[in-house]
C-alpha cells in the first residue's frame, strides 16, 4: 500500500531508505535544475578534478528546462523532461558525489537503478506536461551556473510541497514495471 | 486572384501560437476527463487529476501548459488563386512563430544537431518552423499548427514492411512502438499512424493524423475498425497515465492511408503526449 511522506531537501539516507516505489512524496527545500548539457558539464568538471557549482551531497536534481519567466514570476512553466537522457551521467553523481534524489519522468536504465540501491538514492516521477501546476510549488529560482545554456542552465530552486511519486527506490523496485504488470491484459 | 496581406498571416500565426500554448483543445480536455472517470488505478487517477488541474491553471493564468513548448509544426494548404502581398508566405509563418514564442514567454528549443547550441540568435527565436506546404485548388489559406514536444516525438518510429505483413503486421508494429515507449512520452497518448505512400509520405501522414478531432470516427470503415482494435490493444498494455500502471494509455488512435508501391507497405507511428496543443484556422 502506498504511503505519503513530507520530506525536506537536501535528503539524508534515513529519508530515502524508508521510501518504496509507489509512495507519494511532497518535497520542500532546495532542488537544483540540470538537464542534458548541464550534466555533461558537471561530469567534465569531475573529469578535470574541479569542484562542482553546488554541493551534491544529499542533493536533489530536477531534470527540467523551464520556459522563460513572465515579469514578476520566479520561473515559467516547469514540468519534468524525459530522464533516460541523463542515464549515462547519474550513476557517477550518485555513487561518487552523494546525489540522493532525481526528479524526472520516464524509464531509467539498470545502471541508474543499481546506483540507487548501492548508494541509497531515489528516482522520483513528477507529472510530465503539468508545467503550470508544478511551477506554482516553486517559490524562488536563481541561475547559479551556465547561464549561456538558457533553459538548460543550472538553477537553485526553493520548492514547497512539490508533488512526487517514487518510481525507483533504494531496494531496486521500479513502479513502471510493478504498475504495468498490475494492469496489463494479455 | 484573391490577395491576402503578409501582416495578416503573421498576426494569425502569432495568435494561434499564443492561444495553443495555454489552452488545451476541448477534444483533448474531454478525452482526459473521460479517462479520469474510467481509470481503475488510483495512482493514475491522481495523475489525470493533476493534468486536468494543470490545464485549468494554464488557461486561467495564461501560463504555458508544458515547459516543452515544442517546435512549431505547420500543415498549410495554399489555394492556387491566392496571392500574398507584402512578403512571402513562408517568411510570414516564420515571423508569426517567432513573435508568438517571444511574446508568450515560450521556450526556444531549437538547437544545432551536433553542438546542441541553442539557435535563437542564429536563425531566430525557436526557428525555423517545420512547414509542410500543399497547393490546392481555390483561393483559401488553411493552416494547421501543432506545438510538438521532444518527449513524444522521440519515441515515434517508421518502417517499410513487405506487403505480406498486411494489417496484422501493422497492428503488431504499432503495439510494439507504444509498448517500448512505456512512460516516456507522457501518456495518455494520441497515436497517429500513417500507412502507405512512400517512406516519407507515411511519416508525414502519421503526424497529420494527430490533428483529427479526438473521438471522431475514421471515414474509411476498414481504418475505423483498425483504430478500434488498436485502442483496445494499446489500453490493454497497462501503461496508464505517466506510465504508472493503469487502464487509460491512449486517448485516440488516428490512421491516415495513402496508395503505395506494389512492392512496399510503409508504416509510421507518430506519438502525441496528453498535452496535445494544436489549432486549425482558415484565412
Amino acid at each position: 500500500m502506498s504511503k505519503t511522506y513530507h520530506l525536506t531537501a537536501p535528503l539524508s539516507e534515513a529519508d530515502v531508505v524508508q521510501l518504496k516505489a509507489g509512495d507519494i512524496v511532497y518535497l520542500t527545500g532546495v532542488v537544483y535544475t540540470a538537464r542534458d548539457a548541464a550534466h555533461k558539464k558537471l561530469v567534465d568538471l569531475l573529469d578535470a578534478g574541479q569542484p562542482l557549482p553546488f554541493d551534491m551531497k544529499g542533493a536533489v536534481i530536477y531534470f527540467v528546462g523551464p520556459t522563460p519567466p513572465k515579469p514578476g514570476d520566479p520561473i515559467g512553466s516547469a514540468g519534468p523532461t524525459t530522464s533516460y537522457r541523463m542515464d549515462s551521467y547519474s550513476p557517477r553523481l550518485i555513487n561518487e558525489q552523494g546525489l540522493k534524489g532525481m526528479i524526472g519522468k520516464g524509464k531509467r536504465n539498470q545502471d541508474v537503478i543499481d546506483a540507487c540501491v548501492k548508494s541509497k538514492a531515489i528516482y522520483f516521477g513528477a507529472t510530465g506536461g503539468a508545467g503550470a501546476l508544478l511551477a506554482r510549488q516553486i517559490k524562488s529560482a536563481e541561475v547559479i551556473a551556465y547561464p549561456e545554456l538558457g533553459p538548460e542552465a543550472i538553477r537553485r530552486l526553493e520548492v514547497v510541497d512539490f508533488p512526487l511519486t517514487v518510481i525507483n527506490d533504494t531496494y531496486g523496485a521500479d513502479l513502471y514495471k510493478i504498475g504495468r504488470a498490475q494492469y496489463e491484459v494479455f | 486572384m484573391r490577395e491576402i496581406k503578409y501582416e495578416e498571416i503573421v498576426k494569425s500565426v502569432k495568435d494561434m501560437i499564443l492561444y495553443s500554448a495555454t489552452n488545451l483543445p476541448k477534444d483533448a480536455y474531454t478525452a482526459l476527463e473521460n479517462a479520469y472517470k474510467t481509470e481503475k488505478s488510483e495512482v493514475c487517477k491522481q495523475v489525470l487529476k493533476q493534468i486536468l488541474e494543470n490545464a485549468d491553471i494554464a488557461k486561467n493564468e495564461a501560463r504555458p501548459l508544458c515547459q516543452d513548448t515544442g517546435l512549431a509544426v505547420f500543415f498549410v494548404k495554399v489555394g492556387e488563386d491566392l496571392k500574398v502581398v507584402g512578403g512571402s508566405l513562408k517568411k510570414a509563418i516564420n515571423e508569426g512563430t517567432e513573435q508568438g514564442y517571444k511574446e508568450g514567454y515560450l521556450r526556444a528549443s531549437t538547437c544545432h544537431w551536433d553542438t546542441r547550441a541553442n539557435l535563437k540568435d542564429e536563425v531566430g527565436y525557436n526557428l525555423p518552423a517545420i512547414i509542410h506546404f500543399d497547393i490546392v485548388e481555390g483561393d483559401g489559406l488553411d493552416i494547421e499548427y501543432a506545438a510538438k514536444g521532444g518527449g513524444s516525438e522521440n519515441v515515434s518510429r517508421a518502417t517499410v514492411f513487405p506487403p505480406a505483413k498486411g494489417r496484422k503486421g501493422i497492428i503488431e508494429y504499432v503495439k510494439q512502438v507504444i509498448s517500448d515507449a512505456g512512460p516516456n512520452p507522457c501518456p495518455p497518448l494520441t497515436v497517429g499512424v500513417g500507412i502507405g505512400g512512400t517512406f516519407e509520405k507515411a511519416v508525414i501522414s502519421s503526424k497529420h493524423a494527430l490533428f483529427r478531432e479526438l473521438g471522431s470516427k475514421n471515414p474509411d470503415p476498414v481504418l475505423e475498425s483498425m483504430e478500434e482494435e488498436l485502442m483496445v490493444l494499446l489500453n490493454n498494455l497497462g501503461i496508464g497515465a505517466m506510465g504508472m500502471g493503469g487502464t487509460n494509455t491512449v486517448l485516440g488512435v488516428h490512421i491516415e492511408k495513402n496508395p503505395c508501391h506494389i512492392a512496399s507497405l510503409p508504416v509510421s507511428v507518430n506519438v502525441q503526449c496528453h498535452s496535445s496543443r494544436h489549432m486549425h484556422i482558415k484565412l
